[in-house]
């Protein structure tokens, strides 16, 4: 079966960068960028797809343990396993390889 | 799915466009419904090389998150509004037709216009229906007098013109129902738009709440924030104090609840509800009104090799919310892939979030970590919650900011 590209038109539009996207990320991925996926002009979120995974798992560590104040990822962070943060921060930021500048 | 498993593709408008011949030897998926749910269903599934059509007899969405800021007077109907050109290029084929019937033995589905479309999956998202056999007095004819607004569109207008119409002084209520229905918070949020709007332009006016139930979503949240910042203006009525409503009277202006009788100058009837009409007729509901789906996959548990997405399923904790539409589609669509190539659908985690404003400034959040346990969808332990009721007023705008990005970035990813 033809694997194709949910953000292909998503990363075209973030800039006139170079950009390898995913085929496909797993729904608990795809559930961080319902926020913090992309958007064809800057928004409030901080946007994830351009860290890489070491950032994007000392954040998620830090929001679960109170360490970092935020709005609403003190809650979300808290419902995830140390293995499950590193396994979507990865995925995440292999989608967002050629998406930094 | 382990990393070395996904393909890394070069991106450029050719890989857009799915090849015919890749498509004919795809297997067949037939979406219905083009709301938050089927819409981002479709769009998935052809993202993964699936032949896919959207049943959608419309031509336009109108969504119903923020569509409360245009009944508070500072949002344009058309920021609702969007159509189905961008996914027509994304290979996902638009059928204008309604579904009529479903034959699933021969796995076809049927149109109006008589036509089958024959699937190895059907995804179903009909939204819901308004229940107007359950509150007497209240039928279709009556909401174009007492319009309920909860599906966005003329409604939401309606409600909006009645509300500029109203004299200073004059009298607003609120029908509330009894869970579950769509939006748990929306009610609690379009009543605080409304008396911002009361507030700022007729404040010797009066909104009253009538809810059958004793307890609602961010209940302290909101009412700390009506304390604040329209006291004395909302009057929630619970249902241990009569607020329950058993009867309207349109050409009255008339609420009759279990303990007495209010008139007002405009009434927001929210009816109960249930799965979209279609859903009841192919016996996709249960004696809920709900359709009950498989927590792993969001396969009907009443018929097999169709899947039931957004507010007309129930599998579980997961509220009835645009954000809940959206990731259950994308998951549904990857159990879907997966049950084709007969692989086992990986564990996952959804998240819901939904954002109410309290003011056209300010808002506060509900949030929610989902898994599945003995087929159905749970709370994780120790996550979720509401906004922190200390949150600053920095922290209450930015929660504002959030609402409408989300809103932004969701319906990009579905319609943009």
């Amino acid at each position: 079966m033809k694997r194709a590209l949910p953000w292909a038109a998503a990363f075209l539009l973030l800039g006139a960068v170079t950009v390898h996207a995913q085929a496909m990320l797993s729904p608990s991925a795809e559930a961080c960028l319902s926020c913090h996926g992309p958007l064809p002009r800057p928004g409030a979120f901080p946007p994830l797809l351009t860290l890489d995974a070491d950032a994007t798992i000392s954040a998620m560590v830090a929001f679960r343990s109170g360490a970092r104040t935020g709005t609403i990822m003190n809650r979300i962070a808290k419902g995830y396993t140390d293995e499950e943060i590193r396994a979507i921060a990865e995925e995440l930021a292999q989608i967002g390889l050629g998406t930094k500048p | 799915m382990t990393i070395s498993r996904r393909r890394f593709l070069q991106v450029g408008t050719a890989a857009l466009a799915m090849p015919t011949v890749a498509r004919a030897a795809s297997p067949r998926v037939v979406v219905v419904g083009g709301g938050f749910a089927g819409a981002m269903a479709a769009r998935s599934l052809a993202a993964r090389g699936l032949d896919v059509k959207l049943v959608e007899p419309n031509a336009r969405y109108v969504a119903c998150p923020l569509s409360n800021a245009v009944i508070g007077g500072f949002r344009k109907m058309e920021a609702q509004s969007f159509t189905y050109q961008r996914l027509a290029t994304t290979g996902v084929s638009l059928v204008a037709q309604a579904l009529a019937a479903i034959d699933p033995v021969k796995r076809e589905a049927v149109l109006t216009d008589g036509t089958r479309l024959p699937y190895e999956r059907l995804v179903m998202a009909p939204g819901i229906e308004l229940r107007f056999d359950a509150l007497p007095g209240y039928d279709e004819a009556a909401a174009t007098i007492m319009p309920h607004a909860w599906q966005a569109g003329p409604q939401t207008l309606l409600l909006r013109q009645q509300l500029e119409a109203m004299p200073d002084g004059g009298v607003v209520g609120m029908v509330i129902p009894a869970n579950p229905y769509r939006c748990p918070p929306g009610p609690y949020e379009r009543a605080s738009l409304i008396a911002h709007y009361l507030k700022t332009q007729k404040p010797k006016s009066k909104l009253f709440l009538f809810d059958a139930k004793d307890s609602f979503s961010k209940q302290k949240l909101f009412q700390s924030a009506w304390e604040r910042l329209y006291p004395g203006l909302i009057e929630w009525v619970p249902l241990s104090q009569g607020g329950k409503v058993v009867e309207v009277i349109p050409a009255e202006g008339m609420i009759v609840t279990e303990f007495g009788r209010q008139k007002v100058n405009v009434a927001n009837v929210i009816p109960p509800q249930r799965a979209g009409v279609i859903a009841q007729r192919v016996g996709l509901a249960d004696r809920t009104g709900w359709c009950p789906v498989h927590a792993t996959n969001f396969e009907s548990t009443l018929l097999p090799n169709i899947h039931v997405v957004g507010d007309a399923a129930i599998m579980g904790a997961m509220p009835k919310s645009a954000f809940s539409a959206h990731v259950q589609a994308i998951a549904c669509a990857t159990a879907i892939e997966a049950g084709l190539q007969g692989d086992d659908m990986p564990p996952y985690k959804l998240i819901n979030a939904c954002y109410s404003l309290i003011s056209p400034d300010e808002a506060i959040s509900v949030t929610g970590v989902y898994q599945a346990r003995n087929d159905r969808l749970v709370d994780v332990e120790g996550s979720g919650g509401v906004s922190a009721s200390d949150l600053s007023a920095e922290g209450r705008a930015l929660e504002a900011h959030y609402a409408e990005d989300w809103f932004n970035r969701v319906t990009w990813q579905t319609y943009g």
